[in-house]
């Protein structure tokens, strides 16, 4: 997976890239009229970073607070090291209930650990509840978006998809009528769930409750019909008190959508009775990040999307670009951690423009540490070309002479090749640009002639 | 006051003029400029593709040439975020290091905060786009950022205000990358074209003559751009616009 080369793919249709950008463009803008219109915006970022900071310090001792609550509230608490015991969990729940088909709300955990696929292949049927991930469901797709898991998808896609799998009218690219046929076709699943199974947006160790965010209802819809809740978290995703979550609630909507508030945020402490609610806290990587000085404060991340929407490169290359379940700039750090090799090319899909870091609203040094992750990844790529070319440099531009030299080679050098050689396909600064007009002396000749 | 010139490498083969507008500016300004002929480069694309570890001798080699001055300024928001947060340490020179690394502005940051100049009285009498790199912006913050609750500011607009028949325009992106990113703009090659292209019609929308900027790296890449599809307009550094304001 090579992110140049995806990105390239992505481009070939400019229209529709274009599209892309002014569609994310216009979330960003709706999230900057939403976060301007609160004068404490940056004391809210300063407060969100500086709980998550304190969370993180001693994430040990809140998430065993969190079991020891949550457990006298009567919820059923699971531990899973990594993506394979966490789907085995929720295999076993399933199998207990003899339940064989489940609605599921968005959960970008239950993503990365590919539950959906594991689960389908021992015959249970999943049915995703959120409009844009069941959208992407019908396609076989993953979301390409945390928050807005179908935003590469036009109207006239959605309108063909609906017509194949839900028998709407040809052509008809009505929204209300398309999202009519999505909500009558998700009432028949969600009467006939028996589990349903939510990520979470925080946990709270103070209460032993946790709280699950959605636009759309969907969440509370499958969990209020079934008989079993599974929420499946991040062993990240703790805030200490319920105090707290004002100022998170109040960053996130407005980082997401440009919301002032998500439309639903519902508080799970306790079953109704007849009824079963599991946690299941999922490590899988999150330790080992969380270990790495320079990268553990990846781990404060929201899930908000906001540095997705905000980046000229995602808008411009497409989720799918980043081969990672989360993509853009928080995921081209988070990714790295879990496969360095695979993941490799993703800090450097990057012009380290810094808009990401300012956008964020727990304030992780997004761009910092796209710059970290590209110092860890020539190392840990041992010998390389590129290597050599810079350690060559580095040889050069040590030498006064060498420099002087050399800069002198490149300019005649320049001035003597022919166009066909400069702006050759091989030379890829030139397949769309022009080199700069070579001067006949360079400032320090000059100055040496002139001033000294 | 003594000033150490520091003139990035690119500028230096491919922008001298740059570098002269640079040097005639500060002289007009009262400064005492001296351009240190063992400079070479700062080491930026090296740290930036991933290789700073590499780049001890050209470290080096920089701190050893700019020690001892009062300060130094350069044309370029880039390089002057990279020596003062990606050099690497140099432990036998730390003292060396932190005293460059604090002695060093870009600019219009120098204009500024340092010679307090407050605006630049003259003439220019054009339509001009300011593009605003993103490392000046965001990493020196030389502006405000569009993504942060703040009370909007800008160096160059103060340094432009005095001068007169100066119009800037407002861009409909006011501080989107323009797509160079120094070694992005080759690895990464259809992206960075792209970036370009939608940035240069953000100016080109506007009626724009002189597209402006504080750091030529990003205007040599919108300017390639812009002359291999024949699009009519300038490219101009700040400090030769503020240059022949005066004159």
């Amino acid at each position: 997976m090579s992110h140049p080369s995806q990105a390239a793919n992505f481009l070939k249709d400019e229209k529709r890239a274009h599209w892309h950008d002014e569609t994310l463009w216009f979330v960003r803008e709706k999230r900057d009229l939403a976060s301007k219109n609160i004068p404490e915006w940056e004391e809210l970022r300063n407060l969100a970073s500086g709980i998550k900071n304190h969370v993180l310090s001693k994430l040990d001792v809140y998430l065993e607070e969190l079991e020891e609550k949550a457990t006298a509230n009567g919820i059923k608490v699971h531990w899973a090291k990594d993506a394979k015991e966490h789907n085995e969990i929720v295999l076993s729940i399933l199998k207990e209930k003899k339940c064989k088909a489940i609605v599921k709300s968005k959960s970008i955990l239950t993503e990365e650990c590919h539950l959906n696929p594991f689960l389908e292949q021992h015959g249970v049927e999943v049915v995703d509840t959120d409009l844009g991930e069941r959208i992407v469901q019908f396609l076989n797709q993953p979301p390409s978006h945390i928050v807005l898991p179908a935003i590469h998808l036009k109207k006239g896609d959605i309108s063909e998809i609906f017509h194949e799998k839900l028998h709407t009218q040809k052509g008809n690219e009505d929204p209300v009528y398309l999202t009519h046929a999505a909500r009558q076709h998700l009432r028949d699943k969600f009467m006939a769930a028996k589990v349903a199974v939510t990520g979470v947006n925080f946990a709270i160790p103070e209460t032993g409750e946790f709280v699950v965010c959605t636009n759309e209802g969907n969440a509370d819809m499958g969990v209020h019909l079934a008989d079993v809740h599974i929420a499946c978290m991040g062993i990240e995703k703790i805030i200490p008190r319920r105090a707290d979550l004002g100022i998170f609630l109040r960053l996130l909507a407005r980082s997401a959508t440009g919301q002032s508030i998500t439309n639903y945020n519902s508080h799970f402490r306790s079953p109704a009775p007849g009824k079963e609610i599991h946690l299941i806290l999922v490590d899988n990587g999150r330790t080992n990040q969380l270990a790495r000085e320079k990268f553990k404060n990846s781990l404060k991340c929201i899930r908000c999307g906001a540095c997705m929407n905000t980046c000229p490169i995602y808008r411009r290359s497409g989720g799918y670009s980043y081969g990672s379940t989360v993509p853009g700039p928080i995921g081209s750090i988070l990714s790295p951690g879990i496969d360095v090799k695979k993941y490799s090319t993703l800090p450097f899909a990057s012009t380290l423009c810094g808009s990401c870091s300012d956008v964020c609203p727990v304030k992780i040094n997004i761009h910092e540490q796209l710059y970290e992750w590209r110092q860890e990844i020539t190392k840990a790529q041992g010998w390389t070309a590129k290597g050599m070319s810079m350690k060559m440099a580095n040889g050069i531009f040590k030498s006064p002479l060498a420099y002087k030299i050399s800069g002198k080679l490149l300019r005649s050098t320049l001035k003597t090749l022919p166009n066909s050689v400069i702006y050759n396909p091989l030379n890829t600064w030139g397949k769309n640009r022009d080199l700069p007009a070579v001067p006949k002396e360079s400032f320090k000749e000059w100055y040496q002639k002139n001033r000294s | 006051m003594e000033v150490a010139l520091f003139i990035p490498c690119y500028i230096d083969q491919f922008y001298p003029h740059v570098g002269k507008a640079t040097l005639e500016l500060l002289e007009k300004l009262g400064c005492n400029v001296t351009y240190p002929m063992d400079q070479t480069c700062c080491g930026q694309p090296m740290a930036n593709s991933g290789f700073e570890r590499d780049t001890e001798g050209t470290t080096r080699q920089f701190l050893e040439t700019f020690k001892g001055f009062d300060y130094i300024v350069a044309p370029s928001g880039s390089c002057v975020l990279h020596i003062k947060e990606h050099q690497p340490k140099m432990d036998d020179l730390s003292e060396v290091q932190k005293e460059v690394q604090s002695k060093i502005f870009e600019l219009s940051e120098f204009l500024t905060d340092v010679l307090k100049v407050g605006t630049i009285k003259g003439s220019f009498p054009h339509r001009i786009g300011f593009h605003s790199s993103c490392h000046g912006q965001r990493g020196l913050r030389l502006s405000s950022s569009s993504e942060l609750n703040e009370t909007p500011f800008s160096k160059a607009m103060d340094l432009f205000a005095g001068i007169e028949d100066l119009e800037v325009v407002n861009l409909t992106r006011k501080d989107e990358c323009c797509g160079f990113g120094g070694t992005f703009a080759v690895s990464e090659e259809a992206l960075s074209v792209q970036m370009g292209k939608d940035r240069l019609s953000d100016h080109l929308e506007h009626q724009v003559e002189i597209i402006c900027g504080g750091d030529t790296s990003c205007l040599m890449h919108l300017q390639g751009i812009a002359e291999r599809t024949n699009k009519p307009v300038k490219f101009m550094h700040l400090a030769e616009i503020l240059n022949q304001a005066i004159s």
